[in-house]
């Protein structure tokens, strides 16, 4: 299996159109809805995760999307967490989803487990020390 | 046979490096396996530790005077509005205070660690000149090398206990208590519980003006008792307060300080505040000092607050203990709620940890408190008031 993380911004016009049904049925994708957002007349955010059988068939639904005129960003790793400047505080897993970021039950120190990760970016605003940062 | 220590002598065998000295969570384990009376007799000190946010830190700042000489009456460090309204050249910088050219992104706690850090501080000051300052203005850069004093003072600190936070509302909340999820999505806590200093002592027996403590990794003293001190508020069997009570008022040397343990921090949509490292050692003078050292997460309660009302009391959803809130999750009716805390036990760990190594190394005397704080006062709330009532009362 093949998996990849990625954010589609749909513009006005196809936020109608059922794109996930021809990623499942024409390219035999499974697809995780990780985070949506759909602002009316504006735009529409998904995050998803995308998995096929092989890495080729993955690419080939991702060409569809851009040839639909969507937006694609690959996720993967987005999230930098500064390990060195950080204190530790644990704001962070207050609001991780998916317990990427975890304190360890016996050490209370940090840790993040960027497989895991949804790239919500909920933790770039939550932490205090600003030592978690998106890069895209 | 009960065991009864001094000052002199704990101070005594500090100084010729035989101290022996344990945290207040190694002494937990310590007294299970060898028991209360043979460790009263062992431990010397036990060192408690705590490495939260602290809103109410600033820092007195003298910075000697200029050329023709100038009466700051405002002052900015960096763009960061100090208060001025004080002798000539001193200033006070407030944690919170935010700059009037970046905002949110750099405030007053910044100032302080980058002081701290050794950097290079921009000094902006206006007056109204007078016949023995002449000067209207100075823009200059400082450093904490290169002027006179500059003194970390929180006038509160060492929350003895404080309430967990949670939010029944339907939208996300931004508080000091860090991002609270709508429909109870989960809880918040800040406490170093078993680890912090007055849930060990908590009748302020060894801990008072006075007392020499750790803060920002230099030596530090308490001053006085902390504002919204509060030691009546209600306690368990225990004598452990089930919720905000005791705070302390502390003072030290920011010139020595380091920056792994005082560090500038933002809440989103909340604000600037500053994490502070704070040590306190506690003399085991007897059994009784013992048994309150030995105070465990399961012994420490609070209450998870609604923080989606918006007023001065808001109502209990549960009281749990912190080793239910150190676990990860609680349960709130039938629903899992996960936990997180706010104030950081790794680095209150590092804290208690560089604490015992410098009494044992010798470095660090314990003071016995020039005067304890007070046991019971009640807490004032603020009314609004109008001009006509308060004159009204007094006639």
């Amino acid at each position: 299996m093949f998996a990849v993380k990625v954010l589609l911004v749909f513009p006005p016009a196809l936020i109608d159109k059922p794109i996930t049904y021809y990623l499942v049925k024409d390219f035999e994708l499974q697809i995780n809805i990780l985070r949506g957002k759909i602002t009316h007349h504006e735009e529409g955010k998904l995050v998803i995760e995308l998995k096929g059988q092989t890495q080729e068939q993955v690419e080939q639904g991702l060409i569809f999307l851009t040839e639909q005129g969507i937006d694609v960003t690959l996720m993967k790793k987005n999230i930098q967490w500064d390990e060195e400047k950080c204190v530790h505080c644990g704001a962070c897993t207050a609001v991780c989803p998916s317990h990427a970021f975890e304190l360890d039950s016996s050490t209370w120190r940090l840790n993040f487990n960027s497989e895991k990760c949804l790239a919500c970016e909920l933790c770039v605003k939550a932490c205090p020390l600003d030592v978690i940062h998106i890069t895209i | 046979m009960s065991v009864c220590k001094t000052y002199d002598e704990i101070n005594e065998k500090i100084k010729s490096g035989k101290a022996v000295v344990v945290t207040a969570e190694e002494i937990i384990d310590l007294v299970k396996e060898k028991g209360e009376e043979a460790v009263a007799k062992e431990v010397d000190v036990v060192t408690t530790a705590t490495f939260g946010a602290m809103c109410s830190t600033g820092a007195f700042l003298n910075f000697g005077h200029a050329d023709p000489p100038i009466r700051m009456s405002k002052v900015w460090l960096n763009d960061v509005p100090a208060y001025a309204g004080l002798a000539a050249v001193d200033a006070f910088i407030g944690a919170t205070e935010t700059s009037e050219i970046e905002g949110e992104d750099y405030g007053g706690a910044h100032v302080i660690e980058d002081l701290i850090l050794g950097k290079s501080v921009k000094l902006r000051a206006i007056a109204h000149p007078t016949d023995c300052y002449p000067r209207r203005e100075i823009t200059t850069y400082i450093t904490k090398d290169d002027i006179n004093q500059a003194f970390l003072f929180n006038p509160r600190n060492a929350y003895q206990n404080y309430d967990a936070a949670t939010n029944t509302s339907e939208r996300t909340l931004y508080t000091y208590m860090g991002t609270l999820l709508p429909h109870m999505g989960n809880v918040t806590y800040s406490s170093a519980g078993q680890l912090s200093p007055l849930l060990n002592d908590p009748f302020y027996r060894t801990i008072g003006i006075g007392t020499r403590i750790f803060l920002g990794g230099t030596q530090g003293f308490v001053s006085w008792e902390g504002t919204q001190h509060s030691p009546s508020n209600s306690r368990g069997e225990n004598g452990v307060p089930k919720g905000p009570a005791g705070t302390l008022s502390l003072i030290g040397n920011l010139k020595e300080m380091d920056a792994r343990f005082i560090r500038a921090a933002s809440f989103e949509s909340y604000g600037i505040t500053m994490f502070v490292g704070l040590g306190i050692p506690i003399p085991i003078l007897d059994i009784e000092m013992l048994r309150s050292v030995c105070v465990t997460d399961a012994d420490i309660y609070t209450d998870i607050i609604d923080y989606s009302i918006p007023k001065r009391s808001k109502p209990v959803i549960k009281q749990v203990n912190y080793q239910q809130l150190r676990s990860g999750s609680i349960t709130i009716g039938n629903k899992k709620i996960p936990t997180a805390p706010l104030s950081s036990l790794a680095k209150a760990r590092e804290v208690a940890l560089e604490l015992k190594q410098w009494i044992q190394a010798g470095s660090f005397l314990l003071s016995e408190p020039v005067q304890g704080l007070p046991k019971s006062h009640e807490s004032h709330v603020l009314n609004s008031k109008l001009k006509e009532e308060k004159e009204a009362c007094s006639l």
